[in-house]
């Protein structure tokens, strides 16, 4: 690649000899280019040219097929004022991201103070709750789907045992969404373990130790060393597991197919369908927009309240 | 060792015990009802463990699909290996070498990952049609390959922290530039590589959603996707669904304990700081 590089320098740079500086500079040039060619290539083709052509896109009728007819911003109106399964989506969207992250979040942290203990076996239990994490959703998605079986189903099984009758679940438009969000957190709740784990390992011995010279109990070490030291790692998962919540699509498309009803239509299945079943492909781009829009904001949202209760040590 | 840490260490044994099992036994189920004959699957209280382990669900399994691992090894090891190939030649090249328009290409790779793929996923599609890539493999595996900014940030990350004498020594004995990436830096950003590997065969084997935008023959499918359709056809067969599903899960999870350790590494690594 090098003698490739610089038989090209030469040819082009017939001055080399009375400027080398000058060729050896653009010889580097040539090399680093030639390096990072393939990103530079990939990202320009298949983002960043796609991601004009969506915005465009978004402004038109398009079935993808026949040529797009720009209809300016009337995809957007549509969607505000024409359009209820649109309110109906960001609504179990905004329903499964608000239930789920606490939960995932909570117990990941749960689960990291538990691992963090210095116990036999712990590698064991960290792969026991990590398993899920790394399983396939269409798996995942059988597995529960029969545990949640309104009559043979494990769930109600066990309800039954303490003598509860438990709901119809996955054909209840009431319990389907409680049941994917179980789910999703039973599956999801690695990852923040993993995380807080790593923060958790993270903190000086030292500050716990001078803690307790101060007479604080070990609930008041939690709150006053613990969490605070913490927080960065909150922010982080805060940030990263609302942007992949707002996004779910596995679970649903295995477990419910958005129903029964619309009851667990997310977002990201209402633009599937426009898109893919039913050819409205500029229609589903100004769907995908407003959904950045939305990411965008609460990401921002966030970053900017960071310095409210995010400590930094 | 103390009555009450004893009695607080018991206790952590029980909680973590129960979580565990809480944990696994859906997958252990999974395991367990693919070896039951189809009257056992489902019975109330659950009868967890197979009587008489019945290999034959697996047999029917099989026979159905060969074709689908293939597929899915198939895309998972073009995806890492082109993934490692590319980001680790840029994550070089933006880290060690100096050249005009680096940081601001740098910077533009970065600036465009931060708008979700959903957001181009559209004219990607269409763009895919128009050039004969629907129903093929390409979709699944070159846009990828070429564009995996992540891991490039993270190979960056990784060939700063190599010592520069390392590479001083390499240019008195007459390396080329491509000679020092590929047999002095590559070797010393091994534990990086392996979490980018790791990474890049889950997110492969597991992903639904893009073979089941871009895939219709049936001899193309990848595993999760037959699987999914396997789930109309044998409704009422739970224990070959669960046999499918096993066979779908196993590489998973003996890739993960394989490499466990560069996997969280890799998510601890990518988290902070």
């Amino acid at each position: 690649m090098q003698s490739l590089v610089s038989a090209g320098t030469t040819r082009e740079t017939p001055g080399a000899a009375t400027d080398p500086a000058r060729a050896a500079r653009r010889r580097h040039n040539l090399t680093g280019w030639l390096f990072i060619s393939p990103i530079v290539v990939g990202v320009v083709a298949f983002q960043f040219f796609p991601i004009l052509v969506s915005m465009a896109a978004s402004l038109t009728k398009w079935d993808g097929i026949s040529s797009p007819e720009f209809v300016g911003l009337s995809n957007f109106t549509d969607i505000f004022t024409d359009d209820p399964l649109f309110y109906t989506t960001l609504w179990n969207t905004t329903y499964f991201t608000l239930a789920s992250i606490p939960l995932t979040v909570g117990i990941g942290f749960f689960l990291a103070v538990l691992c963090a203990q210095r116990v036999r076996g712990v590698s064991f239990f960290r792969t026991a709750f990590f398993a899920p994490y790394v399983t396939n959703v269409v798996a995942i998605g059988f597995v529960w789907f029969w545990f949640f079986h309104p009559s043979d189903g494990v769930v109600n099984g066990l309800l039954g045992q303490v003598g509860v009758h438990g709901p119809e679940w996955l054909s209840s438009s009431t319990w389907a969404m409680p049941a994917v969000i179980v789910v999703s957190v039973w599956q999801g709740v690695g990852y923040p373990m993993i995380i807080l784990l790593a923060g958790l390992q993270g903190i000086p011995e030292m500050l716990y130790e001078s803690a307790k010279i101060d007479g604080a109990s070990s609930l008041a070490r939690v709150r006053y060393v613990t969490l605070p030291l913490l927080t960065p790692h909150f922010l982080f998962l805060l940030i990263t597991q609302f942007i992949s919540s707002f996004q779910v699509f596995g679970l649903i498309y295995v477990m419910t197919k958005g129903g029964p009803g619309h009851s667990t239509s997310v977002y990201i299945y209402n633009l599937y369908e426009n898109a893919f079943a039913y050819g409205k492909m500029g229609y589903a781009c100004a769907l995908a927009w407003i959904l950045f829009a939305v990411i965008a904001s609460v990401t921002y949202a966030q970053w900017k309240l960071q310095n409210r209760w995010v400590f930094y040590a | 060792m103390s009555i009450a840490r004893l009695g607080a260490r018991a206790l952590i044994y029980a909680v973590m015990f129960v979580l565990a099992a809480a944990f696994l036994l859906p997958l252990v189920w999974m395991l367990a009802s693919s070896l039951k004959p189809e009257a056992q699957v489902l019975t109330i209280p659950p009868d967890f463990f197979p009587n008489h382990p019945l290999w034959s669900n697996y047999a029917a399994v099989f026979d159905r699909i060969p074709v689908f691992v293939f597929n899915s090894v198939k895309l998972a090891t073009y995806n890492v290996v082109g993934i490692l190939v590319v980001s680790s030649m840029a994550g070089y090249a933006f880290a060690r070498l100096r050249f005009a328009g680096r940081d601001i290409a740098f910077m533009v790779l970065l600036a465009t990952s931060i708008i979700p793929g959903i957001a181009y996923l559209i004219p990607q599609y269409i763009v895919f049609r128009q050039i004969g890539w629907i129903d093929t493999h390409y979709p699944l595996w070159v846009p990828r390959v070429l564009t995996p900014v992540f891991a490039t940030f993270l190979m960056r990350q990784a060939f700063k922290t190599v010592p520069n004498e390392l590479e001083d020594a390499a240019k008195i004995d007459g390396a080329s530039t491509f000679g020092i990436y590929w047999r002095i830096m590559l070797p010393q950003t091994k534990p990086v590589l392996a979490a980018i590997a790791v990474f890049t065969f889950l997110d492969s084997w597991n992903d639904l959603f893009g073979p089941l935008i871009y895939l219709n023959s049936e001899n193309l499918q990848t595993l999760p996707v037959a699987l999914a359709q396997f789930q109309g056809e044998y409704f009422s067969q739970l224990s070959l669904l669960m046999a499918g599903a096993t066979v779908s899960v196993v590489p998973v999870i003996v890739v993960f304990l394989l490499a466990q350790r560069y996997f969280i590494q890799g998510i601890t690594m990518t988290g902070l700081k």
